[in-house]
This record gives C-alpha cells, sequence and structure tokens, in this order.
C-alpha cells in the first residue's frame, strides 16, 4: 500500500547563518578545484571572510527570532543564535591564525603537502617551502558549520550528524601540523579514535532514548518524562550514555584524557579553534539537552553531573600545576573551566544558562588569543611550548609577555578581567539554584588555578632568560589583530560587562 | 518473537564493541570495534523502530551507516599516514606525546 508523504515545512530563513556558512564551504572546495594554485590562499582566506562575516550579520537579523523549523528538529532561538554568533567571530579570527605566514621562515602552522612522509628528504624540503595545504580552508568551514549547527539541534539524530560535521574535519586538522608531523599525526589519530568511541556512546544513547519516547525529539522526550508506565531503565542508561558522547566533546573528566595529548599535538591555530569553538558548540548542545529533553528529570541526573563537575574541577585544576609544556598547561587548564562551566549549566535557571553563555563568550576570547600568542614565541625547531623556554620573557619582550600575563589574569579569574564576571556569573547562578558545595569547590579550584598562572607570570618576568632562549616573532595583522580583538574583549567585559551580560539575560530561552 | 532478544543481542554486540576499544592494540582493530558499536546500535533502532511502531528507528540506521562510512575515509586516511610514517599501526608505539 502506498503511504501518503506529506513534506516537511522548510524555513529558510530562520537557518540562513547555517546556509551561509556551509555554502562557503562548498565554494573552498570548488576553489580547491578550479583555482591555480599560486592565488588559492589568497581566495580562500577571502571566501572563509565573507561567509562568516554575511553569516554573522544573518544571526544580528535574526535576532529575537523564536521559531523552530524543519520539522521541529532546529531551533532557531536566544542562545542558539548568541552561539552561532560567538561561533563566526571566533572561527573567523581562528582562520585568520591558521593564514599566518610571517611567523615562520615560510608558509605558516599548515603542512605544505600532508602526504609527503614526515622526515624523509622531500619533507625537509617543503618545510622550507612557501607551498601550503589550502584544503584546510574548507576543513574549518565546514566544521565550523557543523558548530553552528550543534547549538542549534532540537532533535538527537540531527545532532549526531552534525556532531561528525564538527569532529571529522578536526581529525584530519589535528594531524597537518608543519613542524613536528609525528606528534602532530599521532594527536590526530589519539582525537579520531576516542572521538570514534565518544560518538558511539553517542548514538547508542539516543537509540535507547528513541526505544523509550518513540521519537528523538527533545520535546517527544520531555512530554515521555511527563508519562507513567515507561521504562526508565531506557531513559537513564540512555540519557547517560549520551551524556558521555557530549561531556567528552566538552572534555569533562573522566573523558577529558585526549584533551593534553591533542591540545599539544596539533597545529597552534587549530588547538585555538579547538578550544575556544568546539567547547562552545559542545557546550550549547549540552545545555540544550539538559534543559529541553531532560529538564523534569533533573533530580535524576545531577547528582551525576556534580560529581563531574567536582572531578573535572579538581583534576584540571591540580594536573594543570605539574605541566611543564605551555599548550598542556591551557589544555588542562581547559578542561578546569570546563567544570567552571558545568557550575552554571547544573544550576538549570535562566540565571544559569545566561551565566553560561556570557562565560562561553568570555572563555573563548581569552583561550583564543591566549594561544595565538603561543605561536609568537619560537626558536629555530618551530615554537617554543617548554615553560622553561618562557623563562624571562617580560625582558626580551615586554608586550608579548605582558599581554599574555594578562590573558592568564583573564583565565585565573582576577577582577576586571572577563574572566572574574563569567565566573561571578555562574557561581552566583549555582549558590541561588542551591549548589553551594559545588562553588565552593569552584572557589578552591580557581584558587589552585590561579596559583599555576601566577607561576607562569613570575616566571616571565622575575627569571634571568635562557642564553639560547627562544625569540618572538614579529607577526602580520592576521595574529596581532586577533591578540588585539581577544585583548579588547577581556578588557572590555572586564570593565562594562553589563552590555553583553543583557544580552546573554535576553538570549536566555530555550523553545521547544 | 520476544523484541527483547534483538535488544540484547545488541547490548552484547555494543559490549564486545567497547571492550574492543578498550582492549585491543591494532589501530584498525580498535577501529572495527567502534563500527561493531554503530552496527549494534542499528540493530538497537530497527528492534524499537518494531516495538514503537514507527519509522523513524529505520530510517536513522540508515543515517548511522552513511556517517559511520564517512567516519572510514577520515579514518582509514589517518591511520594511512600514521602507518607510513612508523611502519606501525599499534596504538601503544604512539606514544611521544605523553605527561
Amino acid at each position: 500500500m502506498p503511504v501518503e508523504i506529506q513534506s516537511p515545512a522548510l524555513a529558510y530563513a530562520p537557518v540562513a547563518p547555517l546556509l551561509l556558512v556551509f555554502a562557503a564551504a562548498l565554494i573552498s572546495v570548488l576553489v580547491e578545484a578550479f583555482v591555480p594554485a599560486s592565488s588559492r590562499r589568497v581566495v580562500q582566506i577571502w571566501v572563509c571572510a565573507v561567509g562568516l562575516v554575511l553569516a554573522l550579520a544573518a544571526v544580528i537579523l535574526l535576532a529575537g527570532t523564536e521559531e523552530l523549523t524543519f520539522s521541529g528538529a532546529i531551533a532557531v532561538d536566544g542562545p542558539a543564535l548568541f552561539l552561532q554568533g560567538t561561533l563566526a567571530v571566533l572561527g573567523l579570527a581562528a582562520i585568520l591564525l591558521l593564514s599566518e605566514r610571517s611567523l615562520d621562515s615560510s608558509g605558516g602552522a599548515v603542512v605544505a603537502r600532508a602526504a609527503v612522509l614526515p622526515g624523509s628528504r622531500e619533507d625537509a624540503v617543503l618545510a622550507e617551502a612557501t607551498e601550503v595545504q589550502t584544503e584546510i580552508y574548507p576543513l574549518a568551514l565546514f566544521s565550523l558549520g557543523g558548530m553552528m549547527l550543534f547549538t542549534a539541534c532540537n532533535n538527537l539524530l540531527l545532532m549526531f550528524v552534525a556532531l561528525e560535521v564538527l569532529s571529522l574535519p578536526l581529525y584530519l586538522m589535528a594531524g597537518l601540523a608543519r613542524r613536528r608531523r609525528l606528534l602532530s599525526q599521532e594527536a590526530a589519530v589519539k582525537y579520531f579514535l576516542l572521538g570514534a568511541f565518544a560518538s558511539a556512546f553517542f548514538m547508542y544513547g539516543v537509540a535507547l532514548l528513541y526505544g523509550y519516547a518513540g521519537s528523538v525529539d527533545l520535546g517527544d522526550i520531555f512530554a515521555a518524562t511527563g508519562t507513567a508506565g515507561t521504562n526508565d531503565a531506557l531513559l537513564f542508561v540512555g540519557l547517560a550514555m549520551l551524556a558521555v558522547g557530549l561531556l567528552f566533546k566538552v572534555g569533562a573528566v573522566p573523558f577529558q584524557a585526549w584533551t593534553p595529548d591533542v591540545y599539544q599535538g596539533s597545529p597552534t591555530p587549530v588547538t585555538a579553534l579547538m578550544a575556544a569553538c568546539t567547547k562552545i558548540a559542545a557546550f550549547g548542545a549540552l545545555l540544550r539537552v539538559l534543559y529541553v529533553g531532560f529538564g523534569r528529570t533533573e533530580w535524576d541526573w545531577r547528582p551525576m553531573m556534580w560529581g563531574i563537575a567536582i572531578l573535572t574541577m579538581v583534576v584540571g585544576a591540580v594536573l594543570a600545576v605539574t605541566q611543564t609544556d605551555v599548550k598542556r598547561m591551557l589544555a588542562y587548564s581547559s578542561v578546569a573551566h570546563t567544570g567552571f562551566i558545568l557550575v552554571g549549566v547544573i544550576a538549570l535557571s535562566p540565571q544559569g544558562l545566561s551565566g553560561t553563555l556570557f562565560y562561553l563568550l568570555a572563555y573563548g576570547f581569552t583561550t583564543l588569543a591566549s594561544f595565538a600568542v603561543v605561536t609568537l614565541v619560537r626558536d629555530s625547531s618551530g615554537e617554543a611550548t617548554h615553560l622553561s623556554q618562557w623563562a624571562g620573557l617580560g625582558r626580551k619582550s615586554p608586550l608579548v609577555a605582558g599581554t599574555f600575563a594578562f590573558f592568564l589574569a583573564a583565565l585565573a579569574g582576577i577582577p576586571l578581567t572577563s574572566g572574574f564576571m563569567a565566573k561571578f556569573a555562574v557561581f552566583a547562578a549555582g549558590v541561588d539554584g542551591g549548589a553551594t558545595a559545588l562553588v565552593i569547590v569552584g572557589v578552591v579550584a580557581s584558587a589552585v588555578t590561579a596559583f599555576f598562572y601566577a607561576r607562569v607570570v613570575v616566571l616571565m618576568f622575575f627569571s634571568e632568560p635562557p642564553l639560547d632562549g627562544p625569540t618572538v616573532a614579529v607577526p602580520s595583522g592576521f595574529t596581532a589583530g586577533t591578540i588585539a580583538l581577544g585583548l579588547a574583549v577581556s578588557v572590555l567585559l572586564g570593565v562594562l560587562p553589563q552590555p553583553v551580560l543583557d544580552l546573554a539575560d535576553n538570549a536566555a530561552q530555550f523553545i521547544y | 518473537m520476544n523484541e527483547s532478544y534483538y535488544l540484547l543481542l545488541a547490548a552484547l554486540l555494543f559490549t564486545i564493541g567497547g571492550l574492543g576499544v578498550l582492549l585491543r592494540r591494532n589501530a584498525i582493530l580498535v577501529f572495527m570495534s567502534v563500527e561493531l558499536m554503530l552496527n549494534s546500535v542499528n540493530l538497537t533502532l530497527v528492534t524499537f523502530s518494531r516495538t514503537t511502531g514507527t519509522l523513524d528507528g529505520q530510517v536513522m540506521a540508515f543515517f548511522v551507516m552513511v556517517v559511520a562510512a564517512a567516519e572510514v575515509v577520515v579514518g582509514l586516511a589517518i591511520l594511512m599516514s600514521i602507518f607510513r610514517s612508523r611502519r606501525s599501526a599499534s596504538v601503544d608505539d604512539a606514544s611521544l606525546l605523553k605527561f
């Protein structure tokens, strides 16, 4: 018997930011095919810039929209638009970092030809060549498109597809470093295998929730949690599996093992993209799942999330103290920050939601810019990331060391920086939500993180520089502009946070 | 026929896949174990499609297959590149990055 198929209602205008980024990504693929190699890089940068700026403009035009579209699979609402706008700006900044080429003697952070064997004679020649693997631009755009979609998914199947669209390009990008290629390839393998493992858990969770509710729409799952007589085992096991997938992406303990290795091995601009944008997108999805789909079962998942938040804050802060590599230290600090953000997520209130949104924006800009500073300190073999090499940097280049010290202060949450306002927002929401114990752990963990940030500052300003120490490279406008942007946002959000806090307050309303 | 047998089989396959990821040393076999987990997801989806009387589960199984295929493409490319530079696909050999 033929089945009558009704075509779903599709409204394209509310998803314009996504369409623009994906269109730019497709054009970027065509550029790879048809534009001569000599001018490809410039064209690609323009395609990325135009696509992301238009996406940001579309987000601004859509501000205030609250609409479910694509048969309820995509929710265009305040949190989605807020995070999409943030992702567009941060994504563009990360792509500009990727395009920097005046730091190295040759073509920047991205490998010339990924297929050439590391350590071979051809590789040594290519390392100094100006040639560059421009496929990284379409990969970055697809990944950003996936991230922007991830924050707006109201349907778990679409969320799985978005998860893969954002992850698969990142796995490849992690392996494309120009220097220390073996480390980079190893980071890609680790990220890929663990990422695939986590997404299998995610999808098994989706399958169990489908069995529970008969649908994978978050709204239907929410409705099903209110009815008696359904099989709660499916609900709880399903939610736990789903949470494994999402907590892996945000880098929460005990699913954080990949973070330091991948952050250290990847090309630093790609690390910046992962640290800032992936975290924002994954928290966007986690917020939507917990607030929209499981708002009624909070008493069942809250103890688990409490434990994870505490573990994440403590383990991230303590392990960061023992690190000797700048990138690894920033990676563990990002784990600790995941814990702080989880305090806002667990509050499950409009205040917690707006605090989390504000935190994600503030943290994104600060962390992106601090990785940008890491790209500047170099020796003959590339970036000098060992902490001992950073000793006395304040005497060689007070400007760079001072900027980095400011970013560390912002990450530590010193007053008059964005980090202070962000931490205040989520911790206040935590106390109001009755999670005082959690906030106390958070404050103690903040103190521990402040200790190791201070240690780096002392190292930079109060110790003798090593004789054969690294030099500070002079960047072009791409990196300098990104650092300036990060600095401006970190200062402004610390001194005059009210407009952005209001923006986050107004955005803090999910629809379903 | 009782549907719960299929769910139990799927759970068993998922567990075998998960243990394979954790215990196997060869990156290709680790990856195959992940694929086994995704296949058990498909079996679960199709079974629930029958129990709940909706078609969604069967359609979702196709999505999972497509995503798994895309994952294979990316994954094998990464594994190939590391195999060529190290002459080994063991996940234990890749240990330059550590604490």
